[in-house]
């Protein structure tokens, strides 16, 4: 328990780290007077002159030499300094916030849906077994071989455009939030269906499962007794691993969508060069992937007890 | 090593998929960015074999780059990220405890950031260069490898059979090749399948959050959004970028056999 956390801790320690190495290496890799590049981006191509340039320049510790400039951008980063967007002027803290929000709500609903989706398909498949079997697997692969943003675009084509029962993209009213939601947990589903099929198949043919049968239980005490959390290990496990499909899921998702959360606004950032927007949705995002690790091994120790050796 | 028929399948749509990407790119009469305002988003016809897009361009030509260099990207990212993470693997347990400590402490930091993340502040450096893309996406990939090459190969280090060719005084690249190689080879080539159907996928979800790639080259994310709003007028022209996606990746995913 203790290692867990401890090596947790240490994966945190990395991501703000590593995020801020990489946009702190990105802020002076910008080609050109950055000064002048972000006064631009800031005031609009016609108002730069070199005093704005200037202002710019003092405010944000331009002439630093670089590795002081290094120091000065990972004590703010620990302090959680993010500054100001460099096109809205507004706090990265606020936007931030306020992207994840909207982030967590897309991502919980994904999920939910996808365990909806993905754990009766995959019980039914290990229960009946073939031709049932067969057909699910390998539509679950066709649904694997489509990256997400093609997944989207079926969906806003067929739901949206052709039948309009949903509306294409934007956020407001729960509406808003089913297409993206259904193509999150497809895309996660048809991975983890074939997760639950393995591992209920095994727990069904396992010796213990069989012997409950045989003093006389009911296939539903059975199941509910000595299935459900043997079943349940893998299953949960693999969610660690999901985790980042599901968040580079919510990258693209977003963006299709046009849903305000922190994927959407990462790649918006990036193509707008607003370099402290960048650190701070990269940062929320390898925060969130911590996190979520942390729960599932939580979770994985809940579920059996037995894990605590291991880890 | 022997195939599955499903292998086999996966392999010649990809080899035919090269095929339509090398002929179209080498035998198009139009050039990648040759606009005709004068016939744009035509029906696939005689002189357009794949239709024309808003711009009047050649959609054969386009696609036929565009598969090409979704080609050229995997193929590039899959030797360089088996290479390294195939070498770094084997080397971390024959080099002793420091070795291993310290690749241990370089993967740890890449796993921190789920790798689309990686990516996409990587492109954000050098927006539309391939090179970086090539790199970024590598650099995410050799991990996966490194890991696995490791796991088996601590159990083939301690195998008798290994130790009792040492003794024999057959070298390191004997010992790899007579013992190692053969027990790793066949999770290195699922990696590597698997690998290049995601490279594809990661190049065409920056291109079509328009970091990747930019205009006028053609690139499949990139084409996708191109087309979108023209999916009414002309679903033929947006059916094409995503047919060949999803074909890829199915094929790719073919070829790596049953170990999903």
């Amino acid at each position: 328990m203790k290692a867990m956390f401890l090596k947790r801790a240490l994966q945190l320690i990395t991501v703000v780290w590593g995020v801020g190495t990489l946009t702190f290496i990105l802020m002076r890799s910008l080609p050109g007077d950055m000064a002048y590049r972000i006064a631009a981006s800031r005031y609009g191509q016609d108002n730069v002159d070199s005093n704005a340039a200037a202002l710019v320049r003092a405010e944000l510790n331009l002439d630093q030499g670089a590795l002081t400039a290094y120091w000065h951008w990972l004590t703010d980063l620990l302090q959680f300094k993010l500054g100001d967007s460099l096109v809205s002027g507004l706090p990265v803290m606020d936007t931030v916030q306020h992207m994840l929000g909207h982030s967590l709500l897309l991502a919980f609903a994904g999920l939910v849906l996808s365990v909806l989706i993905a754990v009766p398909l995959g019980l039914l498949s290990a229960w009946r077994g073939n031709p049932l079997d067969s057909v699910l697997m390998g539509f679950s692969s066709v649904i694997r071989a489509m990256p997400v943003f093609v997944l989207g675009v079926l969906f806003i084509l067929l739901f949206a455009l052709h039948w309009n029962w949903f509306p294409v993209a934007g956020f407001g009213s729960p509406a808003y939030l089913v297409l993206p939601a259904m193509t999150l947990a497809l895309s996660l589903a048809a991975v983890s269906n074939r997760v639950v099929r393995d591992s209920a198949k095994q727990t069904f043919q396992s010796a213990f499962y069989q012997f409950s049968r045989v003093k006389g239980l009911s296939a539903w005490q059975t199941f509910r007794q000595h299935g459900v959390r043997n079943i349940a290990v893998p299953v949960v496990a693999f969610f660690g691993i999901q985790l980042v499909s599901m968040i580079e899921g919510i990258v693209m998702i977003e963006s299709l969508f046009s849903w305000p959360g922190i994927g959407h606004g990462l790649a918006h950032a990036i193509f707008a060069r607003d370099i402290p927007v960048i650190q701070g949705a990269a940062l929320v995002m390898g925060i969130l992937f911590v996190l979520l690790n942390t729960l599932v091994d939580l979770i994985c120790l809940w579920i059996d007890p037995r894990g605590a050796k291991k880890l | 090593m022997k195939m599955t028929l499903s292998q086999w399948l996966g392999l010649s749509i990809l080899l035919a998929l090269l095929a339509f990407s090398l002929l179209g790119v080498s035998l198009s009469p139009y050039s990648l960015s040759e606009q005709n305002l004068d016939a744009i988003m035509n029906a696939p016809s005689m002189e357009h074999w794949l239709g024309t897009d808003h711009l009047g361009r050649s959609m054969l030509t386009r696609l036929s780059y565009a598969v090409g260099l979704s080609f050229v990207l995997s193929l590039l990212c899959m030797l360089t990220s088996s290479l390294v993470g195939t070498a770094f693997g084997v080397w971390a347990v024959w080099g002793g405890k420091k070795v291993d400590t310290i690749l241990g402490v370089v993967v740890n930091i890449l796993l921190a950031l789920p790798g689309l993340v990686v990516v996409l502040l990587f492109a954000a450096i050098a927006p539309g260069s391939f090179l970086v893309l090539y790199l970024a996406i590598s650099l995410v990939q050799w991990v996966e490898y490194f890991r696995v090459v490791r796991a088996i190969t601590q159990g083939v280090i301690q195998s008798p059979a290994r130790q009792s060719s040492q003794m024999m005084g057959f070298g390191r690249w004997y010992q790899f090749k007579r013992h190692i190689w053969p027990a790793i080879s066949p999770s290195v080539f699922t990696l590597a399948a698997f690998g290049g159907a995601n490279a594809i996928l990661t190049m065409a979800s920056l291109g079509f959050v328009y970091v990747g790639i930019q205009p006028p080259l053609a690139e499949l994310g990139l084409m996708t959004v191109e087309l979108f709003p023209y999916y009414s007028d002309a679903p033929w022209l947006l059916a094409q970028p995503l047919v060949v996606i999803a074909l890829m990746v199915f094929a790719f995913h073919l070829l790596a056999g049953k170990r999903a």
